[in-house]
């Protein structure tokens, strides 16, 4: 389809043209939409997009409006509004046409020459207390990053432990910073005025007329550009010493992780508002006091879990996540972004936290130490450049959508935020973020990916005629990583079907991975407010709506339950979903959940149907690698196995391969081929590696092994203790585990399905 | 204004409230119509003459000495027939005597020679001033005195002839009053007898001193003033100085100032000359309870013989009242001036200290009271009696000795706590915070470093001093290095703390903006020891002016700062003592800001003493949790306008902290003096989070403390630091009755922390006498610490009361006093007589000082910074300091004897005693002032500056330059030698002669008209004599 060109895939391509249908449709008519999709075939052009001049509409010239090239007019393909083209178009005809009319470019950006280009800025706030070496790699990591950052870019740097420190990084001499009490919440005034980046007062000025008159910047001393102060800012972050605040026995470190990220989102909002700006959170443990704690200082009162959050007994959460979403939302409100790299054995608060970046756009990384390669390399991985050379990160986008008028808005979900612009393509009804046709995402890459849900309005009495289409264009204004701004525009179409008639047409056209992701993220979504079970239940009822709607089958005959090949993956995405920590908390901690969630809800379809459903490969004597069932039945003994679930690799030994290796056979010449066996899944491994973001966490082991666990418990449940003597096979490995087997969901499923109750 | 408000609040002293004599007269001084003409008053004191020990008030034309004792002659001529007549009408000489003599007896039962030898003269001393005892006092003149007292009293007194003689002994260069009698011409005796009958009429001859309004015209004429006589009034005419012919002048009050002259009024300085003479370079031991001891002003050797030298306490009269009600009729402060601290000169022996182990210091188990010279050992020496409360307590077996055959323990002279009036113990963990032992002291430098103080270069002259001085951090004797952590904070709007840890290669600058709740951001490497960190701190201290030289700040904030370095002494947990270098009103937001308030309409009205108090309690309540966590400010101001004294200065006076204040500071004018302050503040024995505690024989205990203290209840007085210039007064009172043979014993106990870390208690032990004879009590006054003790609780009541009444209160008192005295102890002369103690001779003088102190004076020329300041600074005075503060010392230098090396004998600060041709240094402990006669005689000029005449002389100078002559060498030495004793240095202003500046020279001749009002002393004499004419009537 037109994924690659649009970065657009829908949940279905044939649009039902009715509301009444649509909403018989059980999945939404739904897309997920990767705005800045990488395009190397696709060069920016250098003027400005033409607008409908209707006030309401202005949508942006494009290849699906009707041109009359005579007249010079074109007319707007979502209101009709007929466009007088501008002066700069008078040499347009069929032959000379700009690129927007042509069809291939149904996606199509522009590079905005207006209006003062402002430097990128990299807001470092990095925490103290951490143990002596992973101090040293982060302080490593950090004066790395350095070299990596465009010259120009502005840094900063926050530190903080028991106290938060805003370096000034222009003074010769003697280091100097501004200290804050890490239990103090202030407001963004006092922040800016306690830092002096209020503008002085006029008397002052008029007092000492020998001073320049206006200073360059006013926050220039927080905030220095790359290339003049790297020296400076190398050797600062060399001396970083840990917190030196005493700890004593028993107590976790004093952390103002709160107060520190207040002050770095006061110090951006006052200097430096809509402008491209990361704010790069580096914590090794949970907030342990002031705004924002989560956790208090007494190691034996410990970090909550969600057995405490089900039964109300997490006292700091809500003030905290209170206060982390007041940040969040004034970092959003000014275009900057929030990025979160936590690594620590225990939780660090992502549960609080995970809103700064999650509505801004930002990354979260979630590690064990920062003395790891999953921390540096994935840390270096945010400086990436693409074929340009430019990095791959944009700023402060806004993302809008407009909708024939058969079709309205009902939301996005992904890390954006509302910015609350009603408009007549806004539905009533809300599916995530909705009420809006415009949203702000600070901080997006090439992968970064929304679910947009749509309504179809069209009431049924009033027919869409033959042929007729749907057009929605999405506009992303944004600040590319070059500092220039940027519109990329996607205009899509797609042919509305009446449903009664044309069902089969509207199946046939049926993405059943988009619709799983579109449906997954949903859930997701509810999930975060809502209470685990009714997710799944709602999820399950989707499910068999579904089913009923498009199986085949025979009243009260589950043998007879047929589903298209449309369809067919569709419920084995569901029962794994059922399954994956986006909805199952039970041994995951609420960081950990906040952690997987989060990248659910940016990551584009491939990997996000990873995370619903785990690859796995199959590395043996007895042919080439092969993808496998993700099945108990798979893991078996003469088997290597590669499990990518995209926050983990896991390779996997079975057991007879494991004992080889024990003995040492890869290491005898005449067992080549077992080296070379052993050696395949580890280079496949490596690449997967080398292009994820964030960086999995590598699995190494084998069967009994411990690590094992993270294969077992992502499998397919089809051998239990429970029914291993029943298959009497030697195949496989059994999972102790009460979950049901995707057989046993399956039977259920068709029961339900085909049940007339 | 009415006597009753002050009566409500604390008194000056506790006699106040019952005045024992005639409250209706009372205190009519600051009433203007009356202070305008002292009316007649002036009597011819003649008899006394100039002679000191009669505080007679002199007549007219000043007959020098002999001339003089030819009056007083005519006195002691007079006497006695005076006498007889009768009691006059209001003293009642009788009684007052009858006290007198048992007293003597009962005080000096043992005959240790010297002490009653002393005792003697002062005696002696008394009756002189009582008029009758003029005539007695020369040696030979045995016969006329003696007799008078028996006939009068008709107690027969023995004691009284052998009084005489050992008195004659001992003032072997008495003062001219004792000379005096010898010569007396008889003539006023006559008249004398003549007067004495009655009040009224008596004036016939003496020129009476007129009604005020009648004065002026009438009261002129000498001889005539028979005849006016009669219209005199009784109380006012009161002039018993029979000056029979020439005398013209005494009648009129206006011509009486311009005439009586002022030699033969009380002198100071002659009194100070006569103690010096009489006990100066002696060894004074402290070994008989209730002696009092020399003169601040006089030098001698003390030795500890069981009472603390007067150097460490030194009470305003060193023999109790025996009950309150005689203690009220006197209306004597009992007070004591008490320097735990004091320097002590090499030649006296340090305190011993007593370490008692780990069982810590043996205490009374009732009163708690530290084991001294006062325990009374019993059984044996199994236990003992407190001699405060007279609890038996056992003696805790480690601390057991046997007794000898007096009773006393064998180990008498080995502990210093058994037989030393003063000494420390080693205080154990129950005598320290959270039973921890504390951690050495930190001193934390805070410097403003506002524009102001960049441009005109204070920061770079505080970091280049700061360099060199903090080589002389104070240290344990013992100890090779300071154990005193040093930190560094600089501030204007905001704070800049500084991590100078010694491993660092540049120092770390961390900044606290949040001045609303200010906090320290950094633990380590904030307070470091110097040796270790020396080369980061002076990297530090070079880099602060560079810093801050294009600041453009004038804001500052101030009790932020206080706060900053208390908050990081608290997380240091250890005490210390803040330097503040600040300069402007600390108008930025935050805690403690004030705003301009100083309002000259106040001044004259009840509010006036809203300019005394601070702006907002923060400062207040910050002083307290400084106290509680042991930080102790000092302040060194240098402001260019109104700074608010009153609220900046109030954390350091209550944590025990110095202010020290340069007006207009200019590089090359008040470096040095502030250098020095800095150099001597930094340097100076301290000892940090100090608790004293006055304990006291049972019947009294004291009752008010004054000084650099804060007190959460009535009996602990916390001091953040003491040092050794800072002095508390205390104040007592009877709770109960005396009894004569225990005596009052005072024990004053400060539990601090020394230096180099250590906990201690240091003890000091005095005891008193008591007596029943109000003679005994005027005899044993000290009016130094008198004047320091009216003067601190005069300065604390300008914060509550308005100054009128202050000034009323304090004329009244010292009227109420003397009008005390003359009528229950001199003996019967006439009413119109004017009689002063002789341990209260020059109260008077002393007294008018204090009032013409400009805290005192409200007037809006005086700035109320200024004023602020005074204020602040005599609250922690000690003795001599205030003695020196309130009466400059004014030396005569072109009479120098270049070949001695000791001081040349002052002269009294009146302009009056200066001449063209001479040239003069004065000297208060703040200022000092070389004043040139316009007549200088050249070669002094050329010695002293070098310059060829006076006219060349630059007077911006503020130190003599070093000339290679005798003059200069001499004149350095004598400035250097006034300096060294003094707590503040004296900035050194060069004055001449008819120049502008003189008028600032002339505010410290005190004894004058002041400049801005206050009256001579000759007025002021006069003034209190009327006031004490009235009470007697």
């Amino acid at each position: 389809q037109n994924e690659e060109r649009d970065g657009v895939r829908f949940s279905w391509n044939v649009w039902p043209s009715s509301r009444l249908e649509a909403t018989r449709m059980v999945v939404p008519l739904a897309c997920l939409l990767t705005p800045l999709k990488e395009r190397p075939d696709l060069p920016p052009v250098q003027y400005e997009p033409v607008l409908c001049s209707r006030t309401t509409c202005k949508a942006i010239l494009n290849p699906l409006c009707q041109v009359d090239y005579r007249a010079k007019l074109w007319a707007c393909n979502f209101c009709f509004q007929r466009n007088q083209f501008p002066p700069a178009y008078t040499g347009i005809s069929e032959v000379n046409q700009p690129a927007e009319l042509m069809p291939q470019f149904s996606t199509i950006e522009y590079v905005i020459q207006r209006g003062a280009q402002s430097p990128l800025i990299f807001l470092y706030v990095v925490d103290t207390c951490l143990e002596e070496d992973d101090l040293q790699a982060l302080k490593e990591s950090l004066q790395m990053s350095l070299s990596l950052l465009p010259p120009d870019a502005l840094v900063g740097l926050i530190t903080f432990g028991r106290m938060v420190q805003v370096h000034e990084l222009s003074c010769e001499g003697i280091s100097k910073s501004y200290v804050f009490r890490g239990t103090k919440d202030l407001t963004a005034k006092q922040i800016q005025d306690m830092l002096g980046l209020t503008k002085p007062a006029m008397p002052m000025q008029q007092a000492r007329p020998g001073q320049p008159h206006e200073q360059p910047f006013v926050s220039s001393r927080f905030l220095q550009p790359v290339h003049k102060i790297d020296m400076n800012l190398t050797d600062l972050l060399g001396e970083l010493q840990r917190d030196p605040w005493p700890v004593t026995q028993g107590k976790r470190p004093l952390r103002s992780t709160g107060v520190a990220l207040s002050i770095a989102v006061g110090l951006l909002e006052g200097t430096f508002p809509n402008t491209g700006a990361r704010i790069m959170l580096f914590t090794g443990g949970p907030p342990t006091q002031g705004p924002g704690m989560v956790v208090g200082d007494e190691l034996k009162v410990p970090i909550r879990s969600w057995h405490d959050i089900e039964k109300d007994n997490a006292r700091f959460m809500k003030k905290a996540t209170k206060h982390y979403e007041m940040l969040a939302n004034r970092t959003a409100t000014n275009g900057h972004c929030i990025d979160i790299y936590a690594c620590a054995l225990d939780q660090t608060g992502l549960l609080e936290m995970k809103c700064c970046a999650n509505l801004t756009g930002g990354h979260m990384v979630m590690g064990d130490s920062f003395n790891t390669s999953l921390f540096k390399q994935t840390f270096q991985r945010i400086f990436s450049k693409d074929f340009n050379g430019d990095f791959r990160m944009a700023f402060g986008a806004t993302l809008e959508v407009k909708t024939s008028r058969e079709l309205k808005v009902a939301g996005a979900i992904g890390p954006c935020v509302s910015l609350n612009v009603k408009g007549p393509c806004v539905s009533e009804n809300e599916l995530g973020v909705g009420g809006t046709s415009q949203w702000k995402i600070c901080g997006l890459d090439p992968t970064s990916t929304l679910g947009i849900y749509f309504e179809v309005v069209n009431q049924h009495n009033a027919p869409v005629p033959q042929g007729g289409r749907g057009a929605i264009q999405f506009v992303t204004q944004y600040q590319h990583s070059s500092t220039q701004r940027r519109i990329r525009v996607t205009t899509i179409a797609r042919n509305w079907a009446d449903a009664q008639s044309q069902l089969r047409h509207i199946e046939a056209a049926f993405d059943q991975e988009a619709a799983a992701v579109l449906m997954a993220r949903l859930g997701v979504f509810r999930a975060e407010s809502e209470e685990g079970p009714d997710v799944l239940r709602w999820l399950d009822r989707q499910l068999i709506r579904l089913c009923q709607k498009f199986g085949q089958y025979n009243k009260e005959d589950p043998t007879s339950f047929r589903l298209s090949d449309s369809f067919s993956l569709y419920p084995q995405f569901m029962f794994h979903l059922r399954r994956s920590p986006f909805l199952q908390v039970f041994n995951n901690s609420p960081d950990e959940s906040s952690y997987y969630r989060h990248h659910f809800a940016r990551q584009d379809l491939t990997q996000s149907l990873i995370m619903i459903q785990p690859i796995l490969y199959s590395y043996s004597f007895h042919g080439p690698p092969e993808p496998v069932l993700l099945d108990s039945s798979s893991i078996l003994a003469e088997r290597i196995l590669l499990m990518d679930t995209f926050f983990q690799i896991v390779i996997y030994l079975g057991e007879t391969i494991a004992q080889w290796r024990k003995a040492g056979y890869q290491d005898m010449p005449e067992y080549e081929n077992f080296k070379h066996l052993l050696q395949a899944p580890l280079d496949d491994a490596q690449e997967i590696l080398q292009a994820r973001f964030p960086m999995p966490r590598y699995i190494n082991t084998e069967h009994g092994g411990s690590q094992a666990r993270f294969l077992l418990s992502k499998v397919n449940p089809s051998q239990t203790h429970n029914n291993l003597y029943a298959w009497g096979q030697e195949t496989g490995a059994p999972i102790l585990t009460d979950d049901v087997s995707l057989q046993v969901f399956m039977d259920h499923l068709k029961k339900l399905a085909v049940s007339s109750a | 204004m009415s006597q009753q408000g002050y009566v409500a609040t604390p008194p000056y002293s506790q006699s106040q409230p019952g005045i024992g004599l005639s409250p209706p007269h009372y205190g009519h001084y600051g009433d203007p119509s009356h202070a305008g003409s002292p009316p007649g008053m002036m009597k011819p004191a003649g008899p006394l003459g100039a002679a000191a020990p009669g505080g007679m008030l002199p007549q007219g034309p000043s007959p020098p000495g002999p001339q003089q004792f030819g009056q007083n002659g005519a006195h002691a001529q007079g006497h006695p027939p005076q006498r007889f007549p009768g009691p006059p009408p209001v003293n009642s000489v009788a009684p007052s005597y009858a006290p007198y003599s048992p007293s003597t007896q009962s005080s000096y039962p043992s005959p240790a020679s010297t002490a009653s030898v002393t005792q003697m003269a002062s005696q002696l001393n008394a009756m002189h001033i009582n008029s009758y005892g003029s005539g007695m006092a020369p040696p030979g003149q045995g016969p006329p005195g003696p007799p008078s007292a028996p006939l009068f009293q008709g107690l027969p007194r023995p004691p009284q002839p052998s009084i005489m003689q050992p008195g004659s002994q001992v003032l072997p260069p008495p003062p001219t009053a004792l000379n005096g009698p010898g010569a007396s011409p008889l003539p006023p005796s006559t008249h004398r007898q003549d007067g004495l009958p009655g009040p009224a009429p008596l004036n016939a001859q003496y020129q009476p001193p007129p009604l005020p309004g009648q004065t002026l015209g009438t009261g002129y004429s000498p001889q005539q003033a028979g005849s006016y006589g009669p219209q005199m009034a009784g109380g006012q005419l009161s002039y018993p100085g029979g000056f029979p012919g020439g005398p013209a002048q005494l009648a009129g009050p206006p011509q009486l100032q311009k005439k009586l002259d002022p030699d033969s009024i009380p002198s100071p300085i002659q009194v100070i000359e006569n103690d010096r003479a009489t006990r100066g370079g002696q060894v004074y031991a402290t070994n008989s309870r209730g002696q009092v001891p020399p003169l601040v002003t006089t030098d001698c050797v003390i030795q500890d013989q069981g009472n603390a030298s007067p150097r460490y306490i030194r009470c305003t009269t060193y023999c109790f009242p025996c009950t309150s009600d005689m203690a009220k009729q006197a209306q004597i402060p009992l007070a004591a001036v008490i320097k735990p601290f004091a320097t002590i000169p090499s030649n006296e022996t340090p305190l011993y200290l007593v370490n008692h182990g780990e069982n810590g210091p043996v205490r009374c188990n009732r009163c708690k009271a530290y084991m001294c010279p006062f325990m009374q050992f019993i059984e044996g020496g199994r236990r003992y009696q407190c001699g405060f409360c007279n609890c038996v307590n056992d003696v805790p077996p480690f601390y057991f000795q046997h007794l000898d055959h007096i009773g006393r323990r064998l180990d008498h002279y080995e502990k210093p706590e058994l037989s030393l009036g003063s000494y420390e113990y080693v205080a154990t963990l129950d005598y320290c915070r959270k039973n921890k032992p504390p951690n050495p002291p930190a001193f934390i430098f805070m410097i403003d470093v506002s524009y102001s103080n960049i441009k005109n270069g204070l920061v770079k002259l505080i970091c280049e001093e700061l360099k060199t001085v903090l080589e002389n951090l104070p240290k344990e004797e013992q100890e090779e290095t300071s154990a005193i952590r040093v930190g560094f904070i600089t501030y204007n709007k905001v704070l800049h703390f500084f991590n100078v840890k010694s491993n660092l290669a540049q120092p770390q600058m961390m900044v606290v903006t949040d001045v609303g709740e200010v906090f320290v951001p950094l633990l380590d490497g904030f307070l470091v020891n110097y040796q270790e960190s020396q080369s980061v701190i002076h990297n530090l201290l070079d880099q602060i002016p560079e810093m801050f030289a294009d600041s453009n700040e004038n804001e500052t904030v101030f009790a932020p700062v206080i706060q900053a370095g208390m908050e990081a002494l608290k997380a240091a947990d250890c005490p210390g003592k803040l330097f503040i270098f600040h300069s402007s009103l600390p108008t930025a937001e935050a805690p403690g800001k004030l705003k301009n308030r100083d309002d000259k309409k106040l001044i004259n009205t009840d509010k006036e003493k809203i300019l005394f108090q601070p702006q907002t309690n923060v400062y207040d309540s910050l002083a307290k949790d400084c106290v509680a966590h042991g930080c102790c400010v000092t302040l060194f101001l240098f402001p260019s306008q109104y700074v608010d004294v009153a609220s900046l200065g109030l954390v350091p006076q209550l944590t025990g902290g110095t202010l020290y204040k340069y007006n207009n500071f200019q590089m090359h004018m008040d470096s040095q003096q502030f250098l020095n302050d800095l150099r001597n503040d930094i340097e100076k024995k301290i000892g940090f989070d100090a608790i004293m505690r006055i304990r006291t024989s049972t019947g009294f205990r004291a009752t008010d403390f004054f000084g650099g203290i804060f007190m959460n209840n009535t009996t602990d007085v916390e001091m953040a630091a003491i040092d050794c210039d800072k002095a508390v007064t205390v104040e007592f009172k009877h709770d109960d009755k005396l009894a004569e043979d225990s005596g009052a014993l005072i024990q004053c106990a400060v539990l601090y922390t020394t230096i180099g870390g250590q906990r201690r208690l240091r003890i000091h032990n005095l005891s008193l006498n008591c007596s029943s004879q109000l003679a005994d009590l005027y005899k044993s006054c000290e009016t130094d610490a008198l004047i320091n003790f009216f003067a601190k609780s005069a300065f604390k009541a300008v914060l509550h009361q308005p100054l009128k009444v202050i000034r009323e209160i304090l004329v009244n008192q010292t009227a109420h006093m003397l009008a005390c005295y003359r009528k229950n102890c001199a003996s019967p002369s006439a009413a119109s007589q004017l009689i002063l103690p002789d341990s209260m001779k020059v109260l008077p003088v002393y007294m008018n000082c204090l009032l013409k102190n400009c805290v005192l004076l409200s007037r809006p020329e005086i700035s109320t910074d200024e004023r602020a300041y005074q204020r602040q600074l005599v609250m922690t005075m000690g003795v001599a300091d205030s003695q020196l503060f309130f009466y400059p010392q004014l030396l005569p230098i072109h009479t120098l004897d270049v070949k001695s090396t000791a001081l040349p004998t002052a002269i009294r600060c009146s302009e009056s005693r200066l001449s063209e041709e001479g040239i003069f240094l004065l000297a208060n402990g703040l200022n000092m002032f070389l004043w040139l006669g316009v007549s200088s005689p050249p070669e002094l000029i050329q010695g002293i500056f070098n310059v060829p005449s006076f006219a060349h002389i630059n007077t911006d100078m503020t130190t003599l330059p070093e000339v290679g002559n005798p003059y200069s060498q001499t004149l350095r030495m004598i400035i250097s030698i006034i300096q060294q004793k003094r707590p503040y240095s004296m900035k050194l202003t060069i004055v001449k002669q008819r120049e502008q500046p003189e008028m600032v020279f002339r505010q410290f001749l005190v004894e004058d008209k002041g400049l801005y009002g206050g009256s001579s002393y000759v007025d002021f004499l006069c003034c209190v004599h009327k006031e004490i004419c009235q009470l007697l009537n």
